[in-house]
This record gives structure tokens, C-alpha cells and sequence, in this order.
């Protein structure tokens, strides 16, 4: 089925991505806080394409979502910290990793029909001020849940989380092998670019079925898709459960690769910016939805780098806090793509088609 | 039943705040169905404004009572609102009307970014006292505590919403004002210039947002680059409560979130034995907003839109 | 006479103070092409739209294929095997021809996520079946060229088409049109009528709403009259006709 050049290509990318940390600790100065963006940008991925599922496929708008990133960041933090080892039975401490992830992904699934269930009459913006509502909540019980009975330590966060243990080898350390030296930046490299190659190999599949067919029927007309014998209710529980495991997967890599977590991490402006990275990069299309995570969480990084030099060439001093001037850019970036492609920078074909369409009627 | 009534007459405060900056949010939903997510950096600019304009003029030694500076305060920030308000929908709003829906959403937190930012470059990140220039006065209600200036921030917050009542009802802009948000295109082929209306709505619901800005930062006695967010936010949520695009239902959802906030953070610790604290606060307006919708999905005063088949 | 496919008794509609269905009554028989006709807003679509669980009846009873309907919800209308088209044409109108039939194949078959990801012999081989009976429904009704043009691109009546396909697609006993000729031309009627014969050839039972009379006095075997939301009239084609009441109710007069 499949052409030789997609394989050819397939196979370039492979290779691309499996030198891809080697380059860039190598090429560069400060290479291994470069190298810690690329894991970042790559959880960033998976929660994009896991909100792609909610927002771009099945068409309900979420502002919460980072509430499943959290969900599945504590999980893995309580699981695998000293923080409740002494009130936790021995038994669940420390699991495997593909069960730890398991986990993670059922726990936020389940908060995913949690959220669902109540607001699924909802339409709209009212969905979407909901989810917002839901995703504060999360962060506010988290922030306060260190009394009367200290769950989640509060404000503090989560410290000493263990890094994940692989057949015996702790990703926490350094490795040798084949005479290369994997840090520990590197080898959460391999591990979360695994995990995210799976994420976009179950939302490929899911895309063409069955089920990824009703997502967008109900996204298109839920009426149609109603009279059509669609389950409306389910399949869009189902869309906010799946939406919401790839958050959980996320979540648990994050804080074991961050080694603690805290509320900081999950307000509602990270809520905000994956479904930038969503809407940027081209809603319901796989690809672009991935370019979209990779430009917003790795802009302001770039912008970071660039903005003092800059700032000395353009003023000849340091005019300006260079954490505001980059996040001011970044701003004005957001607004200028959007102004000059609204359809997001890489659409699937027949979304860009369909935009311009409608450009066409407007000028008629 | 003193603190009852102190933590009722509080929230009332808090909720007429809360109302005019929903009205800010509802008549934009109602005309454009957009979310303006930058709303709340308007009403914060509006306090950045107005405190800097005090305490300039206090700086060059004006010696003028309270009030007075605040209203000269006042009278600077709110151009200056109007102007952003009217910009930001010229510019990130108006060339995506035809667009998918969630362009003009991504615009608006693009915007929103960019005036935190710009605020933060300008005013620094700390939080801007309130110049201590108003009469703290407190008077005794029946028990309860009551300034003169919570008093001139309900006083005046009717004041603004009676005026955009009659506004809306009364005049020629209000009439078709109601009739863009009735449908943009047949507005559009009775005469209606659509532009200008939308124009003039987001013209006065920024000065209203402007206006609430400084009440904010009166009533707390500080400003902060990031303050829109929340507030805009609990505005926000105040709208959908009463029913979006509803101007009544604004007040309406401003006034009940303001006082349910107030008393259920009083009473939170009592009713739960101690489990859940005031520091739950924040939590009431969503949950009080996801319950209410559960219910009545389209606001307390919304219409009940029937889904034609 | 054997029991009808469908049928209806004593049901009601409200909206507010409007009495939408009056104590209606009727039953389809198997294979017979039963047509609905009755001025604007009479309470046609209403009806319909309770025949398919969109609206869920006040007061009433409802039995299709010996199965208790009253009250359900739509997905289990459809399972139970009555399909419908809209009157002002609802296709997911960013999805091609054939997915829009593919989608409407949902209630039929059943790979979950775990077929879906996991793809397997058997979710293989269904996901084949769906889309070989989507084409074959697509030349079924005449548009299985157009299967990879976006429904919104479609004419107007190869749209309408493509809505029939999809209804089909639910493998319906019952199928429910709802002014499925509504700004057709004369051809295109003539191509349509002849596609609702086929259907009904075919062994599926068609309700029919449809303002043009000449049609439907040619098509259906028995047509049902509403006027306010009460039945008013009911019988084969020429009876109707010429019942006053039915005349009076379009022309606003008892004939002399």
C-alpha cells in the first residue's frame, strides 16, 4: 500500500529524529536546556493532539484541558514520591512505567467523563467557559489540599519524584552505551518521543474509524449525527476520555521528568496556549496540529536566546525585561498568523479549501 | 446576622464591579458571538491609567480633594480604553468576521498576551498601590461596615447601568445595536452601518470596563499588570450565568456571583466543619456557574434557544 | 389485516402554549409509501421529527415493528430500523459523499477504540464492508462518481440524493422523507420518484412528506392530512382528494 517514497521518507525522519539530540547537545552552547525544550515541546505534542480530539474532531471547545495534564502529573507524583509512601500501601508504590502511564491515562480519562457528563447539553461557548470553570477547580483543590489532610502538599507541589526505572536501568542516572554517554535529558528524549510516536499512531487510527467518523459527524451537525443513530452522548464522552488519557500519559512523563510538581504548572494560561498550539497549527489535522505544539512551546524558548542580542543590536542597551518583550512578541505573533492564516499555518487540504470558499463568498 | 450582613453588603460591591465588566463581555458576545478575551486587560489598563494620572498630577504638586483627582484619573483612562477597545477590534477582530470560529478566539488571547506584556514593560511587575487620596469614612449599617467608597461604587454602577439601559432601549444606536445582534445581515440591508455599531459597542463597554478597572483597584487598594485576568474571568463567568448576550442578565449574574462569592467564602469553613477554608473562594463562581448550567443551559435570564430539526 | 409496521395513537406535542399534535393517530403498513400532507405548519415535521426521537411526545403511544418507542432516543429509533432525511438538507458538509454515508453505516456496525487502534482482522474487514456498502449505496442513488467531492460541494439534488443514501445506509425498514423534492425540477422529481419506487421495491417502507400533490397522489398508496396538528383526513390518494375537509383546509373555504 504503501508508496517507496513514503518510506523513504518515513525512514529520513527516523533517522533525523534519533540523531536529533546528539545534534543539538553537541552543536550547541547550552545544548542540554535546548535538548530539555525538544521534551517539552514533545509532551507538548501529545497533550496538542490529545486536545485535537476533543476540540478539532469532535468540535467541543475546551478550556480546561491542562486539568488532565495535572491529573496525570499527581498520579504519577504520589505514586512514585516519598510524599504519601507512608500512608500508601507498599504494593502501589513505584509501579512499572506502562502500568504507572496506564494509570495515569485511566485516572484523567475518568475526570475526562467527569467533566463530560454534567456538560454535554451544553453548547459552544458555554462548553467552553465550563471546561475553563473545571479546569480552575482542579487547580484551586490542588493548591489547597494540604489541609486538614495533606494530599497534594499545596502551594509546595510534589518533590523527589523518582525518574522512571526501565529493566533495571534508572533514566535518573547517566548510561554508557556504545561508548555514547545518554544523560538523563536524552534518554527522557527516547522515552517521551516513544510515547508521543504512540499518541500519534492511535489518533491516526482513530481517525479513520469508525468512531473518528462520528466525532466529526457530531462536529459538523449533531442533529444529523443524532438522527443518524449516533450515540451522541457516548461518543462524546468517549472523545473527552480519550482527550483526556493523552493528557494523563503527558502529565505522568512531565513530572517524572521535571522531578516535581506544583499547581504553577496547570493555570489556566497553559489551558490556553495548547489550544493555541490547536488552533495555530491547523485544527483536525494531525500534522499541522504537531507543528502548531512544536512552534508554541518552542518560540518563546528561541525568543529567550535571541532577545537580549537583539535588544543591544535595535537600542544599543537593554531597554527592556527581556521575559516581557518575549512573550509580548510571542503575542503579536499569535495575532499575525492568525490574521494571515486563520485556517491555522498547515490545515488538511480540505480545510484550507473550505476557508477559501467562504473568502471567495465574502468578496462576492 | 452582623456578618451577614457586612459580607452581603461586600458582595453586593464586588458584584456591581463584576456586572459592569460583564456588560463589557455580553454586548460583544451578543452583537459578534465572540469570547473578548482582552476585556479584562482593559479594565486593568484602566487602573494602570488612572493611578499613574494620580499620582502625576499629585507630582506636580496639584492640590486637589480625592474625588477630584480620581475623576481627573478617571477622565484620562477612559479615552484611553475606548481607544484600545476600538483598536483591538479593528485590528485583530474585524478582518476575521468571515473566519472560523476559533480564529478570532486565538486573536483575542494574542491580544490579551500583548497587553500583560505591554503593562508589565511599562509599569513594572509589582503590584501599584491606589494613591491614599479617598476619605475612608466608615459608616455603621445596622452592624455591618460600609465605606464611602463602597457606597460610590454601587451608586455610581447603577448610575452607568441604568444609562447603557436607556442607551440601549432609547436611542437610535441602541436600537441598532439590538438589531446587529438580531441578525448583522438584515441590519446590514435596513441601513444599519455594522461596523460603526460594533465599533461603538466595544467603545462602550471598554469606558465601562475602564470605570470598573479603577473601582477594582480603589476597593483593593492596588493594581497589577495581571489583575485583568481574574476578574475578567469571573466577569466573564458572571455573564454566562445570567445568560450571554443578555445585558440584564449580566447584572443580574454579576450581582448574584458577587454576593455568593462573598457569603460562601464567610460561610464555607461553618458549613463544611472546618474541611474547606475561605481560600476555596475562587471555586464558587465555577461551581455555582456549572450548576446553574447544568440546569438551565443558557443562563438564568438566556433564552432557551430550540434546536430547529 | 396483519399489524402495521408503525404505529401511532393519542399523541401530543406541546411548545409553550402551542399545541403542535393534537391527539394523533396513524399506522403505516409494511411496503406501502405513505404520504403526509397538510399546509404550512400544520405540524408535519413535528411529527416526524417525533416519529425519529428528535422531539420526545408529550402524552401518546408509539409501537414500530412490534417495539415500544414512545419516548426513546434517537439512536435507538434508528436501531430499531427507521431512517429520515431533513427538510432543509443536514450532511456533515466538510465529510465527502462517501463518509457521510460511511457515518450513517455507525448504528450497524460496532469496532471500538480498541478496533480502531489495534486494527484487526475483524476491524479490518468491517471497516472494508463499511466503505464497499457506502459505494454501492452511492451508485445505489446515482451519485458514485461524485463519492470524494465534500457533500457542500454537491448540487442541490445530488445533496438530496446523498441524504437518501445516508438514511439508507442505517439499513432502515422504515424510511422517512421529508420534502425530498423540495426545489427540484420537473426531471429531477421524475429521477427521484422513480428512485423512492425502487426503494420501496427493494422492501422498504417509505413515509413521505411532500407538498407536491401531483406526486404524491401518484406515488403513495394511503396519504394522511394535517391541519393545526390534528389528522384530519385520511385514506388512499382519491378519497383525500375530494374529502371538503381536506379542501377546506387549503383553500380556507367549504366548497358548494
Amino acid at each position: 500500500m504503501q508508496s517507496k517514497k513514503q518510506i523513504i521518507t518515513f525512514a529520513a525522519l527516523a533517522v533525523v529524529l534519533a540523531i536529533l539530540p546528539w545534534a543539538i547537545t553537541g552543536g550547541f552552547e547550552n545544548g542540554k536546556s535546548w535538548l530539555r525544550a525538544v521534551d517539552f515541546a514533545l509532551l507538548y505534542i501529545m497533550l496538542a493532539l490529545g486536545l485535537n480530539i476533543v476540540v478539532g474532531f469532535a468540535g467541543l471547545l475546551d478550556l480546561g484541558y491542562i486539568a488532565f495534564y495535572a491529573v496525570g502529573a499527581y498520579s504519577f507524583a504520589l505514586l512514585n514520591s516519598p510524599h504519601l509512601a507512608a500512608v500508601l500501601p507498599a504494593w502501589l508504590m513505584h509501579p512499572p512505567l506502562l502500568v504507572m502511564l496506564l494509570i495515569a491515562a485511566c485516572v484523567a480519562g475518568v475526570f475526562g467523563v467527569l467533566l463530560g457528563t454534567p456538560t454535554l447539553k451544553l453548547r459552544g461557548d458555554y462548553l467552553a467557559i465550563v471546561t475553563l470553570g473545571f479546569g480552575e477547580i482542579i487547580r484551586i483543590f490542588l493548591n489547597n489540599l494540604d489541609r486538614p489532610v495533606n494530599i497534594t502538599n499545596g502551594p509546595q507541589g510534589i518533590n523527589n519524584i523518582s525518574k522512571v526505572n526501565i529493566a533495571g536501568y534508572d533514566l535518573g542516572r547517566p548510561i554508557e552505551w556504545f561508548g555514547l554517554k545518554f544523560d538523563t535529558v536524552h534518554l527522557y528524549y527516547y522515552l517521551i518521543l516513544a510515547f508521543c510516536c504512540l499518541i500519534i499512531f492511535v489518533t491516526l487510527r482513530l481517525q479513520r474509524s469508525r468512531i473518528g467518523r462520528a466525532w466529526v459527524a457530531i462536529r459538523e451537525d449533531e442533529i444529523a449525527a443524532n438522527a443518524m443513530g449516533i450515540n451522541t452522548r457516548n461518543v462524546k464522552l468517549l472523545a473527552f476520555a480519550m482527550g483526556a488519557s493523552f493528557g494523563g500519559v503527558s502529565g505522568a512523563l512531565f513530572a517524572s521528568f521535571q522531578g516535581f510538581v506544583s499547581p504553577e504548572s496547570f493555570v489556566l494560561m497553559e489551558s490556553i496556549m495548547v489550544l493555541c498550539m490547536v488552533v495555530l497549527g491547523g485544527m483536525g489535522h494531525i500534522p499541522g496540529v504537531i507543528l502548531g505544539a512544536i512552534l508554541v512551546s518552542i518560540t518563546p524558548e528561541v525568543l529567550r536566546d535571541v532577545i537580549n542580542p537583539l535588544q543591544s543590536a535595535v537600542f544599543g542597551e537593554r531597554l527592556f525585561d527581556p521575559e516581557n518583550l518575549r512573550m509580548l512578541i510571542f503575542g503579536l505573533a499569535m495575532i499575525i498568523i492568525m490574521l494571515l492564516r486563520p485556517e491555522g499555518l498547515w490545515p488538511s487540504k480540505r480545510r484550507a479549501r473550505e476557508f477559501h470558499e467562504h473568502e471567495e463568498e465574502a468578496k462576492a | 446576622m452582623d456578618i451577614f450582613l457586612q459580607q452581603l453588603i461586600n458582595g453586593l460591591v464586588v458584584g456591581s464591579i463584576y456586572a459592569l465588566i460583564a456588560l463589557g463581555y455580553t454586548m460583544v458576545y451578543g452583537i459578534m458571538q465572540l469570547i473578548n478575551f482582552a476585556h479584562g486587560e482593559i479594565v486593568m489598563i484602566g487602573a494602570m491609567v488612572t493611578i499613574t494620572c494620580i499620582n502625576l498630577l499629585i507630582g506636580a504638586g496639584v492640590n486637589l480633594p480625592g474625588p477630584l483627582l480620581l475623576l481627573a484619573g478617571l477622565l484620562m483612562a477612559i479615552p484611553v480604553s475606548m481607544l484600545l477597545g476600538y483598536t483591538i477590534e479593528r485590528v485583530a477582530y474585524r478582518p476575521l468576521r468571515r473566519a472560523p470560529r476559533l480564529a478570532p478566539l486565538i486573536t483575542a488571547i494574542g491580544v490579551s498576551i500583548v497587553l500583560q506584556q505591554a503593562a508589565m514593560l511599562i509599569w513594572g511587575r509589582n503590584y501599584r498601590p491606589f494613591p491614599q487620596i479617598l476619605p475612608t469614612t466608615v459608616h455603621d449599617f445596622f452592624g455591618a461596615a460600609i465605606t464611602d467608597l463602597q457606597i460610590a461604587i454601587v451608586i455610581l454602577s447603577l448610575v452607568l447601568m441604568g444609562g447603557l439601559f436607556w442607551l440601549i432601549e432609547r436611542t437610535k444606536l441602541g436600537r441598532a445595536m439590538r438589531a446587529t445582534a438580531q441578525n448583522p445581515d438584515v441590519a446590514g440591508l435596513m441601513g444599519v452601518n455594522i461596523n460603526t455599531v460594533i465599533s461603538m459597542t466595544f467603545i462602550i463597554g471598554s469606558s465601562l470596563g475602564a470605570v470598573a478597572g479603577v473601582m477594582v483597584a480603589a476597593n483593593y487598594d492596588q493594581a497589577h499588570a495581571y489583575m485583568g485576568f481574574m476578574i475578567g474571568l469571573k466577569a466573564f463567568t458572571a455573564a454566562v450565568l445570567g445568560g450571554i448576550g443578555n445585558i440584564g442578565g449580566a447584572v443580574v449574574g454579576g450581582l448574584l456571583l458577587g454576593i455568593i462569592e462573598s457569603l460562601g467564602s464567610g460561610y464555607l469553613g461553618d458549613l463544611t466543619g472546618g474541611f474547606l477554608g475561605s481560600h476555596y473562594k475562587d471555586i464558587f463562581a465555577f461551581v455555582v456557574l456549572i450548576g446553574v448550567l447544568v440546569f438551565r443551559p443558557s443562563g438564568l435570564l438566556g433564552e432557551r434557544v430550540a434546536e430547529r430539526a | 389485516m396483519s399489524t402495521p409496521l408503525l404505529k401511532i395513537e393519542g399523541i401530543h406535542k406541546r411548545f409553550g402554549g402551542l399545541h403542535a399534535l393534537n391527539d394523533v393517530a396513524l399506522s403505516i403498513n409494511a411496503g406501502e409509501i405513505y404520504g403526509l400532507i397538510g399546509p404550512n405548519g400544520a405540524g408535519k415535521t413535528t411529527l416526524f421529527n417525533v416519529l425519529t426521537g428528535l422531539y420526545q411526545p408529550d402524552e401518546g403511544s408509539f409501537t414500530f415493528n412490534g417495539k415500544d418507542l414512545f419516548r426513546q432516543k434517537p439512536y435507538v429509533v434508528v436501531e430499531s430500523g427507521i431512517a429520515r432525511t431533513f427538510q432543509n438538507i443536514r450532511l456533515f458538509a466538510n465529510m465527502t459523499a462517501l463518509e457521510n454515508v460511511m457515518v450513517g453505516q455507525h448504528v450497524r456496525t460496532s469496532a471500538s477504540v480498541f478496533g480502531a487502534v489495534f486494527r484487526g482482522p475483524k476491524a479490518k474487514a468491517e471497516e472494508a464492508a463499511i466503505a464497499a456498502r457506502a459505494q454501492e449505496l452511492l451508485d445505489y442513488v446515482g451519485i458514485g462518481k461524485r463519492k470524494d467531492e465534500l457533500a457542500r460541494n454537491l448540487s442541490y439534488g445530488d445533496q438530496r440524493r446523498l441524504e437518501i443514501a445516508r438514511a439508507l445506509a442505517t439499513s432502515p425498514t422504515l424510511l422517512a422523507l421529508d420534502e425530498p423534492a423540495a426545489g427540484m425540477n420537473p426531471k429531477e422529481t421524475d429521477q427521484l420518484k422513480a428512485l423512492m419506487e425502487k426503494i420501496r421495491a427493494d422492501g422498504v417502507t417509505i413515509l413521505l412528506i411532500e407538498h407536491d400533490v401531483k406526486l404524491m397522489m401518484g406515488l403513495c398508496d394511503r396519504i394522511a392530512v394535517l391541519d393545526y396538528g390534528k389528522k384530519i383526513a385520511e385514506g388512499i390518494p382519491e378519497q383525500v382528494k375530494n374529502d371538503p375537509r381536506v379542501i377546506e383546509a387549503y383553500l380556507g373555504v367549504a366548497p358548494e
